[in-house]
């Protein structure tokens, strides 16, 4: 396929394409919109006015906003960083010579992403119940953390998958020992995938809500804040201003990551 | 080249660490493993395992306390009228949700895998990564926004003089509604927005993984575009499609909030899973509850397995 | 004076497989020692076990006199330059000469002093600054090379150096890293499958077959005096004469390896000189090498190979054709392949 492929694709193909983008994309844009609208009871279209006042009233006017965006940050930080120490050991212990059990422990650190998060948080918080654990932020972070250290393992295999073994050999030939070996060769290797898995791992669990809601008790993260909102609704506006924070904050992280990882990608039926 | 060099800086504890872990290869990777395995092994299956222990209890009417002996009273509540049509109505929409992920997100994976290049290629990539990961909540509520009475969709029927269109959708039995935000037609639309980019990877990914030599040999044997469609791309789409199906069907049948938000009051198992262990305190029927998408998905993970679909994931 | 690798019955197993299977060797000390043998001999496994990447199951390896089995890669005074080069590609060549100084606590402008001599050593001296994915194959090597000189080892292990390389640079290096031997007086020891690259450049080679040693010797006696039917298909090409052909032709009733440039190519009904041994055959095919013509001549159901000098022989195909070989070059072979 020559490089103007993109001129001769056909319309066939090309607008429900580009149809199906939008499509992805403008529901998105309207947040965008409707955190300038005057109206403050109703999602009237159009919005019969434009104003900035909704960012002033979120920033200074709504002090119920601040407390649950601080437990966000700081659930989303610890859980992350839980999340890049084990999530890095298992992706290091599976990505070693082969040995008894290893695919069943893959599938293990798969169940947490592919099973519904209803059921993480069912499950957690039965078993708060019964070991008599009382909600607090570490049991919000344990959940976080969970389904975070899947995210870091994911990257951080992947990478270890394309670490030639024979650098570590070299490594130590030359006279470092296995902590030296990591410090100087192998970190460098996976740090980036690292990064990438942690930024991830960050936005995940500042979106999270499913699993939040049965690990939190009274506690509020930010998005158990818009849930809130969004079924007894006191300044809609205002929602949409958050909303539109939520975007930029999780947006940000995700462009790092794959900026970080996007070296690692190879297709053989469409690059030539 | 001079001579010796200075003295090697060994000795010291992690260097006989280090010793140690690599006379022993096994234990290495056995220190390395424990810890995040605990947390999965006795953090999660634990408490996975202890949910579904509770579903062999029973909930005691009368003193409205949980009886902690073994018994198959809770599943069989599941066989009663309402709790089945929570199921059925929960699996029929992951079915009409998935199916028309497929449909939408074929030509969008289709042109991202054959015909995009270059910077056309990556911001197909972060078009789709940039839903897929901004906010689940910023998501549904934009819905709820759009599917308003006085909302985009009303204007825009009102501008196209299609207003009978949507009042004729709203007027049919079982799926529709006061408005389209209190409709399982509105449920349904969600659904697809939502879980769309999870669809449209993995079948981009298959797709990409077809040679280009695939589709020239087909060309070559004599077929026209539309029958190397059908014969080649398609079946070797169809691991990819099978993987996209896995995370919409799964993800439907455990979602409780888009049914709350947008829909009508009618309950899906992830609401019924969620009220049933609130208030009413009924662990072992939510227990049982979430049972019925662990099984399911378990057979279309174990069939899907069997297609294929996992090489592309 | 004791040997610089000694290795003593060792042998190494993975899962059934024995990869090497009870080498006894002695290298001494200052040579240019070559491994050589076909892929899963047990060559690499034996290169792996002094590096100390591989710990032996049997047997016992000193090196320079002191026991080597148990101690890590890192303790030992070896350094390996490795098949693929396994240069650190987050790292300048600069860095990547200056990484064995630098673990070992040597400071930075000494380091950098002695990389630049490494690299000069290896004619690469502006080459410091480069990223590694900036360098060539062959640059790459030397790096590698150099690397692993600037820390003087004892021993300097190679593990097929050369193969990545085409043939115009491998003939280089081969002149290079025999000087560069000679100059330092390091005990060398490389793997290799080519054994016409064994054959030039090292002092003494060992041929492995299936994790044995099958024959140790200069160059020139394995060459000449193969002991077994592997080493004479191996080392060189070889006719391989059944017991029947060689008692008839001037040979002990036994098998027997025949070089084919000791065999000349003369028109039929020749004069047979005394002690030499002939055969009368027709010309298969005759294949034209450069310097040398390769012809093979069917004889009474055996296919003989001659290589002669080019332009020295005028035949063409299906020409009638007398053989004739001195008799002492016939040399039986009593090991077992």
């Amino acid at each position: 396929m020559s490089s103007d492929a993109n001129a001769r694709t056909p319309l066939g193909v090309k607008i429900p394409a580009i149809a199906g983008l939008l499509f992805l994309h403008l529901p998105l844009a309207l947040i965008f919109l409707y955190a300038f609208t005057t109206e403050e009871k109703s999602f009237q279209f159009p919005p019969p006015g434009f104003t900035l006042d909704w960012f002033h009233v979120a920033w200074s006017g709504r002090p119920d906003i601040w407390p649950p965006l601080y437990l966000s940050l700081k659930v989303a930080a610890i859980a992350t960083g839980l999340a890049l120490i084990f999530g890095t050991l298992a992706a290091a212990a599976l990505s070693r010579a082969k040995f008894f059990g290893r695919e069943t422990i893959s599938l293990l650190f798969i169940l947490p992403i592919a099973l519904p998060g209803i059921i993480t948080g069912i499950s957690l918080r039965s078993a708060f119940d019964i070991m008599g654990i009382d909600f607090s932020v570490w049991t919000i972070v344990l959940g976080h953390a969970t389904f975070c250290i899947v995210v870091v393992f994911n990257n951080a295999v992947a990478r270890f998958r394309r670490l030639p073994g024979n650098l570590i050999e070299a490594s130590m030939d030359l006279g470092a020992d296995g902590f030296q070996t990591f410090r100087h060769v192998v970190l460098p290797q996976i740090g980036s995938a690292l990064l990438a898995g942690g930024m991830l791992a960050f936005a995940l669990s500042f979106d999270e809500v499913i699993v939040t809601t049965f690990t939190s008790g009274q506690q509020s993260t930010l998005p158990i804040w818009m849930l809130g909102e969004l079924i007894r609704p006191r300044q809609r506006p205002v929602t949409n201003v958050v909303a539109v924070f939520v975007i930029l904050v999780t947006l940000l992280p995700i462009l790092a990551a794959y900026y970080l990882t996007r070296d690692g990608e190879h297709t053989s039926g469409s690059s030539k | 080249m001079s001579a010796i060099l200075a003295s090697k800086r060994h000795g010291g504890l992690l260097t006989a660490v280090s010793d140690m872990l690599i006379a022993r290869p096994k234990l290495f990777t056995l220190l390395l493993l424990l810890p995040p395995l605990c947390w999965i092994g006795v953090v999660y299956i634990g408490s996975l395992f202890a949910l579904l222990l509770q579903s062999f209890y029973i909930l005691d009417d009368f003193t409205g306390l949980i009886v902690r002996e073994f018994t198959l009273a809770t599943y069989a509540q599941l066989f009663e009228t309402a709790n089945l049509q929570i199921i059925l109505r929960t699996v029929v929409m992951a079915v009409l949700v998935t199916l028309a992920c497929a449909i939408i997100a074929f030509p969008i994976a289709y042109y991202a895998a054959r015909y995009a290049r270059g910077w056309t290629k990556a911001l197909f990539y972060l078009a789709v990564m940039m839903p897929l990961w901004s906010s689940y909540l910023v998501k549904v509520y934009a819905w709820k926004l759009i599917l308003a009475k006085e909302g985009i969709l009303t204007w825009i029927a009102g501008g196209l003089h299609l207003t009978w269109l949507i009042d004729g959708l709203l007027a049919l039995p079982v799926i529709g509604g006061p408005s389209l935000s209190f409709s399982y037609i509105g449920t349904f639309l969600v659904f697809v927005y939502i879980w769309l980019p999870f669809m449209i990877l993995p079948i981009q990914a298959a797709l990409e993984r077809v040679p280009a030599t695939y589709i020239e040999a087909s060309a070559d044997l004599g077929a026209n575009p539309g029958q190397t469609f059908r014969n080649v791309i398609l079946p070797l789409a169809l691991p990819g499609i099978i993987a996209g199906s896995i995370f919409t069907f799964s993800l439907t049948l455990g979602d409780y909030i888009v049914p709350q938000i947008v829909g009508n009051s009618r309950l899906f198992i992830g609401q019924a899973v969620y009220t049933l262990q609130g208030t009413a305190g009924n662990i072992p029927l939510a227990a049982a509850f979430t049972v019925v998408p662990m099984l399911i998905m378990g057979v279309y993970l174990w069939t899907a397995k069997r297609m294929g679909a996992f090489d592309v994931l | 004076m004791s040997p610089a690798v000694r290795f003593q019955n060792v042998s190494r197993r993975f899962g059934a497989v024995r990869a090497v299977d009870g080498v006894t060797l002695d290298i001494a000390q200052g040579e240019f020692f070559a491994l050589l043998g076909p892929s899963g001999s047990g060559k690499t496994t034996c290169l792996r076990l002094i590096a100390g990447f591989e710990q032996p199951d049997e047997g016992h390896i000193e090196i320079f006199g002191e026991t080597a089995e148990g101690v890590p890669p890192y303790k030992r005074d070896v350094n390996t330059v490795f098949q693929d080069y396994a240069l650190f590609p987050h790292m300048t060549a600069g860095e990547n000469v200056a990484y064995g100084l630098m673990i070992k606590g040597v400071g930075r402008a000494e380091r950098e002093a002695k990389a630049r001599d490494a690299l000069a050593m290896v004619k690469l001296a502006d080459y410091g600054e480069r990223r590694t994915a900036q360098l060539s194959g062959g640059q790459r090597q030397r790096v590698a090379l150099a690397r692993a000189l600037v820390n003087n080892p004892k021993v300097l292990l190679l593990d097929e150096p050369l193969g990545a390389l085409d043939l115009k640079l491998r003939e280089q290096m081969q002149e290079e890293l025999k000087v560069l031997q000679k100059d330092l007086g390091i005990t060398f020891v490389f793997v290799t499958h080519d054994q016409g690259e064994a054959l030039s450049m090292a002092n003494r080679v060992a041929i492995f077959n299936n994790g044995k040693i099958v024959q140790v010797g200069a160059p020139a006696d394995v060459y000449e005096r193969p002991c077994s039917r592997f080493v004479a298909d191996f080392v060189g090409s070889s006719n391989v004469l059944s017991p029947e052909f060689a008692a008839t032709h001037g040979g002990s009733a036994a098998w027997t390896s025949l070089r084919p440039e000791k065999i000349g190519v003369h028109r039929a009904n020749a004069l047979v000189p005394a002690v030499h041994a002939s055969a009368d055959g027709v010309i298969q095919t005759i294949g034209y090498q450069g310097a040398v013509t390769r012809i093979s001549v069917m004889t009474g159901g055996t296919r003989l190979i001659a290589t002669v000098p080019a332009g020295s022989a005028a035949f063409k195909e299906a020409d009638a054709v007398t053989l004739i070989w001195p008799k002492s070059a016939m040399m039986v072979m009593d090991g077992d392949a």
